[in-house]
C-alpha cells in the first residue's frame, strides 16, 4: 500500500484524481452511515434521506441518484421472478453442485454494484473529498461514507466534532 | 542486516470473532460442537452402506436394478444437502467496526437525552414499519449493532444471524438465510430416504421369508433388523420435523418466532413478512435469490493495523480514529449471556403456546433461542 501511493504521489503530484492519494493525502474527519430502511421487508435497501454532515459537500440530488441505483440494483439482485426460479430449480436438481461452475445472479449484481461505485467515487465523491465503502463490506447494514479534509486546511472545522475532541484532551 | 520477521499473510477467518470453526482455509465454517453431526453421518452411511450390502443385492435380482439406483441418487443428495447446511455460512452479520459501533452510541445517547445517574438507562430499542406493522429492532451488546429484523444472535456460536431459524447441533451450524433451504431439503430428503429404506426392508424380508423362512432371512441378513429400527425412529422424527417446517415455510415465519409466539396468539395474521399466500411463501423461501455470504472468510487482512510507534509521515487516519473511539466513546458494559436469564428463558419457552407435533420433544434441543442481555434488562424493569 505504501509503495503504491508513494508511485501515485510521483506521477500526480497535487490533486486527488486517484482514490489511493486521497487516502494518503488527506485525514479522515469523519464517517456518516447510510441505514437500512425496511419499510417495505427484509429487502435491502437503504434510506435516502440526506444526513446533515453531508450536506456543505454534496448535492442532494446526487447523493439521492446514487442511493437510489443502489437500491434498484439490491432490488434486481433480490427480485422473485421467473429467473430466480429458473435458476433455483435447476440448481436444487444438480443437488446445488451447479454453483461450483456458475455464477448467481446476486453475485454478478454484487459485481455491477462494486463497479458503480467505483465509479462514483472516482468522479463524484472522490473530488469532493467523500468515500463510499460498499455496503457488503459491512455486512451490507449500512453505506459507510468517510468525509476526508484537505491535509492543507488545518484547523477546519466542519464536521470534525469527534476529532476536535480528542484534541482538546 | 536486521533479523526479518517472516509474516505470513492471514485470511479474513482466522481473526474472525465469535465462536465457529472454520477449515479448508475458511471455506467451511460450522458451530465448535462437532460431536453430534459426526454422529448423524454415521447413522446415515452406515444404515445406507447396510442397505447396500444386505438388500439391494436380492432386490435388483428379484424385482428391479432401478431400486438401489434410486436408493443411491437419493443418498447422495442427502449427504449433499446435509454437508451444504454444516459447511455453510448461515447469514452471519459482520460485528460493527468502531467507527460504526461509536456512531450508533451517539445516536442512541441523542435519542434516549440524559438519564439521571443511579436509573437504569432504557433498553436500546429501535422501532421500524414493515408492511404498516411495527417491528421493534433490538440492540445486540455483542455484535454492537441494531439486529435486522429476523435476525437473532446464536449464544452457542456467539454471532448474529440474519433470518435466524434455529441453532441445530445435528448439523453441528445455524440454520439461518442462507441455508435454510438446504436444511429443508436434508429433512425433506432424508425423510424419503428412510421411507424408502425402511419399506424395502419389509419388502424384502416378506420376500424372503416367503422362500426361506422369517428366521432364516434374519439370519443371512442381520443387517436389516439394526436398519428397520434405526428407520423407524428416525422416521418419525424426520417426517414431523419435515411437516413442522412446511408449517413454517407456508406461513413464511422462522422456528424462532414461533417459538417465541411473535406472529401467533394475538398477534395471529399480522406477520408482515408473509405474502398472505401459502404458493408465494414456499416460492419465496425454496427458490428465492441465493444470498452471498457477507463475511468474506478468505479475503486476505490489511496490513494496515498501527500502532503509535508505526505512524511516521503521513498520519495514519485508522490511527485517528482509533484515537478518537478511545477518548469520546462510552464505556458499554459487554453483557454476556447472563446465566440468570437462562431460567427464564426455559419459563418462557413452556409457557409459550406451541402446536409443535408431539414427536419433536423426543429430539435433543433442536432450537436454541438467542438469550440476549436486552431480555434481561427488560425482565428486571
Amino acid at each position: 500500500m505504501d509503495i503504491r501511493c508513494f508511485t501515485v504521489l510521483i506521477f500526480c503530484p497535487t490533486q486527488f484524481h486517484n482514490l489511493q492519494e486521497l487516502r494518503h493525502s488527506a485525514s479522515l474527519a469523519n464517517k456518516v452511515f447510510i441505514q437500512r430502511d425496511y419499510s417495505e421487508g427484509t429487502t435491502c435497501r437503504f434510506q435516502t434521506k440526506f444526513p446533515s454532515e453531508l450536506e456543505s459537500r454534496i448535492e442532494l440530488t446526487l447523493f439521492e441518484e446514487t442511493v437510489k441505483t443502489l437500491n434498484n440494483f439490491y432490488a434486481e439482485a433480490e427480485k422473485i421472478g421467473g429467473q430466480s426460479y429458473l435458476e433455483g430449480c435447476l440448481a436444487c436438481a444438480t443437488a446445488y453442485l451447479i454453483f461450483l461452475c456458475m455464477e448467481t445472479r446476486y453475485e454478478k449484481v454484487l459485481k455491477k454494484i462494486a463497479k458503480y461505485i467505483q465509479e462514483q467515487n472516482e468522479k463524484i465523491y472522490a473530488p469532493r473529498g467523500l468515500l463510499i465503502t460498499d455496503p457488503i463490506e459491512r455486512g451490507m447494514r449500512v453505506i459507510e461514507i468517510s468525509i476526508y479534509e484537505d491535509r492543507g486546511s488545518s484547523g477546519s472545522s466542519s464536521g470534525s466534532s469527534s476529532v476536535s475532541g480528542s484534541t482538546a484532551r | 542486516m536486521s533479523a526479518v520477521m517472516i509474516t505470513r499473510k492471514l485470511r479474513k477467518w482466522e481473526k474472525l470473532p465469535g465462536k465457529n470453526t472454520f477449515c479448508c482455509d475458511g471455506r467451511v465454517m460450522m458451530a465448535r460442537q462437532k460431536g453430534i453431526f459426526y454422529l448423524t453421518l454415521f447413522l446415515i452411511i452406515g444404515t445406507c452402506s447396510l442397505f447396500f450390502a444386505f438388500e439391494c443385492p436380492y432386490l435388483a435380482v428379484h424385482l428391479s436394478p432401478a431400486i438401489p439406483v434410486f436408493a443411491v441418487l437419493l443418498f447422495l443428495f442427502v449427504i449433499a444437502m446435509l454437508l451444504r447446511t454444516s459447511f455453510s455460512d448461515p447469514g452471519v452479520l459482520p460485528r460493527a467496526l468502531p467507527e460504526e459501533a461509536n456512531f450508533i452510541e451517539m445516536e442512541i445517547e441523542a435519542a434516549n437525552g440524559s438519564v439521571p445517574s443511579g436509573q437504569r438507562p432504557p433498553p436500546r430499542i429501535r422501532n421500524v414499519q414493515i408492511n404498516n406493522q411495527i417491528v421493534k429492532l433490538k440492540y445486540c451488546y455483542t455484535c454492537k449493532i441494531f439486529r435486522p429484523p429476523r435476525a437473532s444472535h446464536c449464544s452457542i456460536c456467539d454471532n448474529c444471524v440474519d433470518r435466524f431459524d434455529h441453532h441445530c447441533p445435528w448439523v453441528g451450524n445455524c440454520v439461518g438465510k442462507r441455508n435454510y433451504r438446504y436444511f429443508y431439503l436434508f429433512t425433506l430428503t432424508l425423510s424419503l430416504l428412510t421411507i424408502y429404506i425402511f419399506a424395502f426392508n419389509i419388502v424384502h424380508v416378506v420376500m424372503r421369508s416367503v422362500d426361506q423362512g422369517f428366521l432364516s432371512t434374519l439370519k443371512e441378513t442381520p443387517g436389516t433388523v439394526l436398519e428397520v429400527l434405526v428407520c423407524f425412529f428416525t422416521l418419525w422424527s424426520m417426517v414431523g420435523l419435515t411437516g413442522f417446517h412446511t408449517y413454517l415455510i407456508s406461513l413464511n415465519q422462522t422456528t424462532n418466532e414461533d417459538i417465541k409466539g411473535s406472529w401467533s396468539g394475538k398477534n395471529r395474521g399480522q406477520n408482515p413478512y408473509s405474502h398472505k399466500n401459502i404458493v408465494k411463501n414456499c416460492c419465496e423461501v425454496l427458490c428465492g435469490p441465493t444470498y452471498p455470504s457477507v463475511l468474506d472468510r478468505r479475503g486476505l487482512m490489511q496490513e494496515d493495523s498501527p500502532t503509535a510507534a508505526n505512524s511516521e509521515g503521513p498520519c495514519s487516519f485508522d490511527n485517528l480514529v482509533a484515537q478518537t473511539v478511545k477518548t469520546t466513546a462510552p464505556l458499554i458494559p459487554n453483557e454476556h449471556t447472563p446465566d440468570d436469564v437462562k431460567p427464564s428463558i426455559a419459563a418462557e419457552k413452556s409457557s409459550a403456546p406451541k402446536d409443535d407435533p408431539p414427536l419433536a420433544a423426543k429430539l435433543p434441543p433442536l432450537a436454541s433461542p438467542e438469550t440476549d442481555a436486552e431480555t434481561s434488562i427488560v425482565k428486571n424493569q
